[in-house]
């Protein structure tokens, strides 16, 4: 039985126009994200990095070319579509947390449920239930200002799994952590991916970009190199 | 999302800055509670003069000069007016049958003084049977007599207020009064009888019409007989009055007719006290939609976020139209209670009164603000685009 394909572009451009001016930021990218992967997106600065991952994320929508949600077309979705996909099937961890403020570690994680059709009931167990895997169940009633840099991203991450998402899609999620922090939060991505996450993550990070099991090269808004 | 739950954010949200939400919510408080508190000063308006004609009796109808404009005190207009005392007797010998009693009546606000006492009293002429047609019991001394009225005697009977303020410690009987430069001897008190009578001073109708010096007479007063029908007993005089007026030298008015009139004034009066009041509110609303854009553009990450996760367009705008729908109506909830306090505040000026569309207007429209106020910011949070809101600064 082949893997299965969670997430493919089939020659996908976006272009934005600033004015006069226009900017090629994708320029017919094809990617294939089967289940259970762990794959790092690595490139310069604009080469198009994270407008490719908005792109798979269902925040935004191809100037050209098709997106295949475990292989349905999704890009010409409408705004409410999009977000009932994203709520369901995407997990989103950033570089600076995004967390709620004043609101506590459970609150936060519970968060996309709110907008699920999961019922009230199952909420708080759910949270817990991740918050343990994250290594945080000591931690539930804190607010994000009571907690470390290291400890928000767990909370972030924690609320990425929630809904049991097809895909964790992480943007320099150790951009804002020492290095210390950075290597157990991979450490914990490594550990979610051994579990059965599949996992995309866009980052600068070295040590990061190694632990995937493949690294796509972003050039000038094309795929360089894939290894 | 479940309604609940975005309520739960909303009030969170609020929550969270309490001193901006109750600061917006302020213009709303001001605007209800001016709007109930100004219809409830009209309200006790038309009530003290409800009030006021109640103490004057029924069956009364009034012969004022001209045809009748109100706003305008038929007494002061001379020009127009030509009743004189020989129409009472024109009244009295034509329509004998209705008439229970009759009075001309001259009215003069004028300053009354004993030694070094002053008072801002209604100076009101009639006859002796003003007396049992305007009902005043005497409390000391008597009324005035036929004869009193025949000579034009300077006597007077002086209201409680007039007696209270003139004469605290003693008895005013027998004591000397200034009236217009004439001196005036008091002879009667009348016991309390609320609203304007306690302000009179009375006197023979033929003694004020000569220290004021006067043409005319203000107006007639007839107390109908009780078994008399009031429209026909109009007619009658009307009949009577034509001998000798034309038909718009006087018109002839019951008393429900005047306060019917009156009441419409006043009611149009209240709506429209309400009315300016309710523009505070308006400016109370923009005051919520200005706090609502800036805590749309504040909560731009929160918004990208929400999105992120799986809100929905619509989830956000209703989360932030229920923001500004909580603050309009809770901000109407306290201005009510704020106006209704202070209305019960104003009764001891004015039987004020807070009647029930007041505070059903008062709240819809605080509401409606809201919805209408909240719509714009709301809609233009909807729209946010999450990656916009999510880019890293
Ligand atoms: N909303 C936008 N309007 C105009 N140009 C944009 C917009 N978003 C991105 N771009 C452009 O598209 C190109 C790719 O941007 P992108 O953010 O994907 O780069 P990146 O690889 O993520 O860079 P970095 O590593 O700095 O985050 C850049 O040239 C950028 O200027
Ligand atoms: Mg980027």
């Amino acid at each position: 039985m082949p893997t299965q394909t969670i997430i493919e572009t089939q020659n996908v451009f976006k272009t934005y126009r600033l004015g006069s001016e226009v900017i090629n930021a994708l320029s017919g990218v094809d990617i294939k994200i089967k289940k259970g992967e762990f794959v790092s997106i690595v490139g310069k600065s604009g080469s198009g990095k994270s407008t490719l991952m908005h792109l798979i994320g269902l925040l935004d929508t191809p100037t050209s070319g098709s997106i295949l949600l475990n292989d349905k077309d999704v890009s010409r979705l409408n705004q409410n579509e999009l977000s009932f996909q994203r709520n369901r099937s995407i997990g989103f961890v950033f570089q600076s947390f995004n967390l709620l403020q004043r609101t506590s570690s459970l609150d936060n994680i519970i968060l996309p449920l709110k907008y699920s059709q999961v019922p009230k009931s199952e909420w708080e167990s759910r949270a817990l239930k991740m918050l343990e895997i994250v290594g945080l169940s000591d931690r539930k009633n804190n607010k994000p200002n009571e907690l470390s840099g290291g400890q928000k991203q767990r909370v972030a991450i924690a609320r990425a799994l929630i809904n049991d998402p097809d895909l964790i899609l992480a943007d320099e999620p150790t951009g804002n952590l020492d290095s210390k922090t950075g290597t157990e939060i991979i450490e914990l991505f490594r550990k979610l991916n051994k579990s059965g996450k599949t996992i995309v993550i866009v980052t600068h990070d070295e040590e990061l970009a190694e632990v995937a099991n493949r690294k796509i090269i972003l050039k000038d808004g094309k795929i360089s190199k894939t290894l | 999302m479940r309604f609940f739950e975005i309520a739960t954010s909303s009030i969170t949200a609020l929550g969270a800055n309490k001193v901006r939400t109750f600061l917006t919510m302020l213009g709303v408080i001001i605007g209800v509670s001016a709007v109930i508190l100004l219809i409830s000063i009209g309200r006790g308006i038309q009530n003290y003069i409800t009030d006021q004609f109640d103490a004057l009796g029924s069956n009364l109808l009034f012969v004022s000069p001209g045809k009748v404009s109100f706003g305008r005190d038929p007494g002061n207009s001379f020009s127009r007016n030509k009743l004189e005392e020989k129409h009472i007797k024109l009244i009295q010998t034509h329509a004998t049958d209705i008439v229970e009693q009759i009075t001309p009546m001259v009215n003069v606000s004028e300053t009354v003084k004993y030694k070094t006492k002053y008072y801002n009293a209604a100076v009101t002429g009639i006859n002796e049977e003003g007396k049992y047609l305007f009902d005043y019991s005497i409390d000391e001394g008597a009324f005035f007599t036929r004869a009193d009225v025949r000579s034009g005697s300077r006597v007077a009977i002086l209201g409680k207020s007039v007696k209270d303020e003139l004469f605290p410690n003693q008895s005013p009987i027998g004591q000397s009064i200034k009236i217009s430069g004439d001196s005036y001897v008091v002879i009667g008190t009348s016991k309390e009888k609320g609203s304007d009578f306690d302000e009179q001073v009375v006197v023979p109708y033929t003694s004020a019409i000569n220290s004021f010096e006067l043409k005319n007479i203000s107006r007639i007063v007839v107390k109908v007989k009780a078994d008399k029908d009031l429209n026909s007993a109009t007619k009658l005089i009307e009949k009577a009055l034509l001998r000798d007026l034309e038909d718009d030298d006087f018109t002839v008015l019951s008393q429900a007719d005047i306060l019917a009139t009156i009441q419409n004034i006043l009611q149009m009066l209240t709506i429209g006290l309400g009315a300016i009041a309710g523009i505070s509110l308006l400016v109370g609303g923009i005051g919520i939609m200005n706090i609502m854009l800036v805590s749309v553009t504040e909560r731009t990450r929160e918004i990208g976020l929400r999105k992120a996760l799986g809100a929905t367009p619509f989830d956000v705008a209703l989360q932030f139209l229920i923001e500004s729908v909580l603050l309009s109506v809770t901000g109407g909830s306290i201005g009510i209670m704020i106006g209704w306090l202070a209305s019960f505040a104003g009764r001891a000026y004015i039987r004020t009164e807070v009647p029930w569309w007041s505070v059903a207007i008062a709240f819809s429209f605080a509401a409606f603000v809201g919805i209408i106020f909240g719509t714009y910011p709301a809609v233009k949070a909807s729209k946010k685009d999450p990656i916009e809101a999510l880019r890293y600064e």
